[in-house]
């Protein structure tokens, strides 16, 4: 079992969320939590709801219907703003960086240090500081960008994934949802993100990860939510679970009876899901 | 270990390949990024040729006073300019803002004394009524591109009109003449050693507004918007509020520029600025600012205000007809675009 938790103990969790796009339901009652601590996987098929629920829980879109709880307080995330204030970041997949300012610019772009005194009142950055703070944080995250004083658009799809990663990692305090965060990486980096993503766990943190990759999931992931035609369909224990349960649970091979209720833990029955 | 979703997801790419073109495509961004210094050599260039061509009159600081007299209101639109056209904006309106401004503070400066000996205080009246009604008209712009989905171009074309429309509304289309003597002695002519007060007030506006740009949060947010409106709003940039600001800072500069025409010329010009808007964006454009915003400085609209001012200057100082001027700056400024384009395709060619 995932423990006995009580729903107080989730940082984050939707609970009976409802979207629709026209007339496709792209999340019917989906259920979500995460703890502190732990990292849980988000795997479906491609329009499984994933990035959908992922939105509306990290204040991107508004939900249809249903709840979003943070550390127990029914929230209303007006906008990823306001999620972020309460400690809620993400990373997309697109990565949502601005192509002509420079990584260290990136990473503190709306939140750019200011500098002390008179200039600080005119508005007057702190480059030098801010620089110093982006090349610390990329090289923890083995990110190589020679020279950071280039605009993140001249940079290779790789450098430019490390630089995101490395903006959540600097900023988060309570949840990272992370897209897709080592799609456009060779092994290496790969590993890298691996390393910060533990990180962000130890330090007390959630991590929500989104992907296809289901070998990285199993081997990064504490925990496994599978998602299927816009809820949530089964629960695995990372450490404990096939690779073969996985797909069958995300393609429907495997129907088990699984009543999903708010909270961490559905209600399921026979051996299928929570084992 | 097999992934049976998406096998292919990763192609590997070798790290030999790659890293060599990553630093092919450093070098040309370099390269590009160098084009401020390709602008002062271009600029120094044409100054060494008409000097060669006409060392006595080219050359001469009667001249050169000349050339900055003619460029420094100019300079105040353009300024402007940047910011919004580095914010992804485009402003077409400056040049009817400007006459709207400089009509709006001849009529205040007239209706207060219409004597052309009325006093100080009549003149800063003049000046804070032109900026007043240049930041207006700014707010307008500035409110409709935040707030609505209509393109910056279609509205400041509409109030490029509107603007216009309303000056000669305001005047009967008559120009106006009521300019007390203190500001076209002082402002209009005067000098202050040997530097006229036209260049010194564009001087120092283009410089505090430079510095804003380069070195401040308000400036960052100005990149930020103009590279990616996308990684503005998750990065929670109050993106309505600084447009808005942009816009009305644009306003605000075409009031003081029509100001500095009154101060000049002594009338308002109502029809004398249908292309100013052009000259304006031509300038920014030349000086190295993407047409598609992101990226630019304040450096480059100074020396891109030049180009076209010392070319059109020699080019009559050396018998030829000065209509080349415009022929030049047409094609310099499609050049402009046309090398941003080879940059940024250099750059998405991931």
């Amino acid at each position: 079992m995932v423990g006995l938790s009580t729903v107080t103990e989730l940082l984050l969790e939707g609970r009976g969320i409802y979207k629709r796009y026209g007339h496709i339901r792209a999340l019917s009652n989906a259920n979500f939590g995460v703890r502190a601590g732990e990292v849980v996987a988000l795997v479906g098929d491609n329009g499984a709801g994933k990035s959908t629920l992922v939105k509306c829980l990290s204040g991107a879109m508004q939900p249809d219907a249903g709840e979003i709880l943070i550390e127990g307080q029914a929230t209303k995330l007006d906008s990823p703003l306001h999620a972020r204030q309460l400690g809620v970041e993400t990373v997309y997949q697109d990565l949502a960086l601005a192509p002509d300012l420079t990584a260290a610019q990136n990473l503190f772009l709306g939140r750019e240090i200011i500098r002390s005194g008179i200039l600080g009142l005119c508005g007057v950055v702190d480059r030098p500081s801010m620089r110093a703070k982006a090349d610390t944080a990329l090289r923890n995250l083995g990110v190589g960008v020679q020279d950071s004083s280039v605009a993140v658009g001249s940079l290779s799809g790789g450098q430019r994934q490390g630089v995101a990663i490395a903006r959540l990692v600097t900023w988060a305090t309570k949840v990272v949802f992370m897209d897709e965060p080592t799609a456009a990486l060779g092994v290496t980096q790969r590993e890298r993100v691996h390393g910060a993503i533990r990180g962000l766990r130890d330090r007390g943190l959630g991590v929500v990860l989104i992907s296809h990759n289901l070998p990285e999931v199993l081997a990064v992931a504490d925990r496994l939510d599978v998602m299927r035609l816009g809820q949530r369909v089964a629960q695995f224990e990372a450490n404990n679970v096939a690779l073969e349960q996985v797909v069958a649970a995300m393609t429907g091979a495997m129907e088990q009876q699984f009543d999903d209720a708010p909270g961490v833990g559905g209600k399921a029955s026979g051996s299928g899901a929570l084992n | 270990m097999t992934d049976p979703l998406s096998p292919s997801r990763n192609p590997p790419v070798s790290d030999d390949a790659q890293s060599s073109a990553v630093r092919a495509r450093a070098a040309l961004l370099r390269l590009s990024s160098r084009s401020g210094v390709a602008l002062l050599v271009v600029l120094a260039v044409l100054i060494g040729v008409f000097s060669a061509l006409a060392p006595s009159s080219f050359a001469s600081l009667s001249n050169v006073r000349n050339i900055a007299i003619n460029a420094a209101p100019l300079l105040l639109l353009a300024v402007g300019e940047t910011f919004v056209i580095i914010a992804g904006g485009i402003d077409l309106s400056v040049g009817s803002v400007l006459v709207f401004a400089g009509v709006l503070s001849a009529k205040s400066m007239g209706a207060i004394d219409a004597d052309p000996s009325a006093g100080w205080a009549v003149v800063l009246v003049g000046l804070l009524v032109a900026i007043a009604g240049g930041g207006a008209w700014g707010l307008v712009n500035g409110l409709l591109v935040a707030r609505t989905r209509i393109p910056p171009l279609i509205v400041t074309l509409g109030t490029l009109t509107a603007a216009l429309g309303s000056a000669q509304l305001l005047t009967g289309g008559v120009d106006l003449l009521t300019v007390p003597n203190h500001l076209s002695i002082s402002v209009g002519t005067g000098t202050v050693a040997g530097v006229p007060w036209l260049v010194i007030i564009a001087g120092v506006v283009a410089l505090l507004f430079g510095s804003v740009l380069a070195f401040t949060r308000f400036g960052e947010h100005t990149y930020a918007i103009g590279s990616s409106f996308e990684a503005a709003r998750r990065a929670g940039l109050n993106i309505r509020g600084h447009l808005t600001k942009v816009y009305l800072l644009q306003g605000l500069l075409a009031g003081l520029a029509g100001w500095l025409f009154l101060a000049r010329f002594g009338t308002t010009s109502i029809g004398g600025h249908l292309s100013d808007n052009l000259t304006a964006i031509a300038a920014v454009i030349i000086g190295g600012t993407s047409l598609f915003g992101g990226s630019g400085t304040m450096l480059g609209t100074v020396i891109g205000i030049l180009i076209p001012a010392v070319l059109l200057n020699g080019f009559i100082i050396v018998g030829l007809q000065p209509f080349w001027q415009e022929v030049a700056v047409g094609a310099v400024l499609v050049g402009a675009v046309f090398v941003d384009q080879q940059r940024r395709k250099v750059r998405e060619r991931e």
